[in-house]
C-alpha cells in the first residue's frame, strides 16, 4: 500500500519516529485489536488505538450509554445516553480516523462465542469489569495463544499486565482463582476517579502500539500498579507458575469453563 | 564533483518540517541498501534538518548543495535498512 497525503499528515509524528516509520505505521493499519468492554478502559484504548490508525477495532459491548458513565467513559458523550455503548464509540473512533474499521458486537462475551470472536483478531485487550470475565478471557487467550493486554481500575488504583501465552505469565499465575463474590467491590460499589481509566487505558494502547510494531519491552511477566493517590508506579515481577492451572506444566483447565456459575457458587 | 546518478529522486519543494522528513524517510524505506536518494528542496531548514535526521537513521549523506537562490539538492546513500 501507499500512503495517502493525508496519511502522511496524519501519521506524520509517528513515521518520524525511528522506532516506527512507514513500515510500522502500515503494520498499525494493517493489524486487528479485540477490545472486551466499551467502558472506562475499552474508550481510551480505542480513542488511542484509532488515533494510531490500527486498521480494524472490535469492540464488544452490551449496554447503553448512561448519564453516570459519561465521568469516565469519553468516547460517550451526553447526546448519545440510551444508544449502544458499541454505536457511540464507532461514531466517535471512525470520526476521529476514518481509516479505521470499528466492528461494534452487542452481546456479552461468553464461553460459547469467545473463540470465534476473538479468531481473526491479532491481540485481545481486557476492559471488562468484572472477574469471570476476566478470566475467561485469559483461559481463552492462553488455549488459543493470542496475546492479551489486560488493565483493571478501582478507585485510585489501576494496574496494567502483558500476558503472552507460551512465553511468560497468565493472569492464574498472578490470581490462580477468582476471588469470592462480593470480597472485592466493583467501581459501582468503590467509586473511581474518571481520569484512573484515561491512565491505564492509555498504558494498554501503549502496550498493543508495541506488541504491534515488536518495538520496546512489553509488561511480559509484570504487573505494573498505578497509585494516583501516591503518585507511583511499582512493577511487581510474576514469574510463569509452573503449577498454573491453565498455562502450567499439567494444566486443570483445559477447556472454557462456566465462569458465571463458578463465580457464584464460591 | 563527480556526477553521482540517483536511483530515485524526489521533489518535495514546498513542503515544510516535518513532512520534508517524513517524505524523505518514507522514500528511502522504499529503496534497496545502497541506492542513493536525490532530494530537491526549498525549504532552508530541511536542507539542515533532513541530513542530520538522515545520519541518526544511519545513512550516509553525500551532498548538501544549493543550486539556486531557492532551492538546494541533497544526495543521500541509503546505508541501513
Amino acid at each position: 500500500m501507499e500512503f495517502t497525503e493525508e496519511q502522511l499528515q496524519r501519521y506524520s509524528r509517528h513515521i518520524i519516529l525511528p522506532e516506527v516509520g512507514g513500515k510500522g505505521q502500515k503494520k498499525l493499519l494493517q493489524s486487528k485489536v479485540f477490545i472486551v468492554g466499551a467502558g472506562g478502559l475499552g474508550c481510551p484504548v480505542g480513542f488511542y488505538l484509532a488515533a494510531a490508525g490500527v486498521g480494524t477495532i472490535g469492540i464488544i459491548d452490551n449496554d447503553t450509554v448512561e448519564l453516570s458513565n459519561l465521568q469516565r467513559q469519553i468516547a460517550h458523550s451526553t447526546k448519545t445516553i440510551g444508544k449502544l455503548k458499541i454505536e457511540s464509540a464507532k461514531a466517535t473512533f471512525e470520526a476521529l480516523n476514518p481509516d479505521v474499521t470499528v466492528v461494534g458486537m452487542k452481546e456479552r462475551i461468553n464461553k460459547g462465542n469467545i473463540f470465534d470472536l476473538i479468531k481473526d483478531y491479532d491481540i485481545v485487550v481486557d476492559g471488562s469489569d468484572n472477574f469471570p470475565t476476566r478470566y475467561l478471557i485469559n483461559d481463552a487467550c492462553v488455549m488459543v495463544k493470542k496475546p492479551l493486554v489486560s488493565g483493571a481500575i478501582l478507585r485510585f488504583e489501576g494496574q496494567v499486565t502483558t500476558i503472552m501465552p507460551g512465553e511468560g505469565h497468565c493472569y492464574r499465575c498472578l490470581f490462580e482463582q477468582m476471588p469470592p463474590a462480593g470480597l472485592v467491590p466493583s467501581c459501582q460499589e468503590a467509586g473511581v476517579i474518571g481520569a484512573i481509566p484515561g491512565v491505564v487505558g492509555s498504558l494498554q494502547a501503549i502496550e498493543v502500539i508495541k506488541l504491534i510494531l515488536g518495538k520496546g519491552d512489553i509488561l511480559k511477566n509484570v504487573l505494573l500498579i498505578y497509585d494516583a493517590l501516591k503518585t507511583t508506579f511499582r512493577r511487581v515481577k510474576v514469574p510463569k507458575n509452573p503449577d498454573c492451572p491453565v498455562c502450567g506444566n499439567h494444566p486443570t483447565i483445559t477447556e472454557i469453563q462456566d465462569y458465571d456459575a463458578e463465580y457464584c457458587r464460591m | 564533483m563527480d556526477e553521482i546518478k540517483p536511483d530515485k529522486s524526489i521533489d518535495i519543494k514546498g513542503h515544510i518540517c516535518p513532512y520534508t522528513f517524513v517524505k524523505s524517510k518514507i522514500a528511502i524505506e522504499g529503496m534497496e541498501v545502497g541506492q542513493v536518494l536525490e532530494i530537491l528542496l526549498d525549504y532552508e531548514e530541511a536542507s539542515r534538518s533532513i541530513p542530520k535526521s538522515m545520519e541518526d537513521l544511519g545513512q550516509k549523506v553525500l551532498r548538501v548543495e544549493k543550486i539556486n537562490d531557492t532551492d538546494w539538492k541533497l544526495l543521500i546513500r541509503k546505508e541501513k535498512e
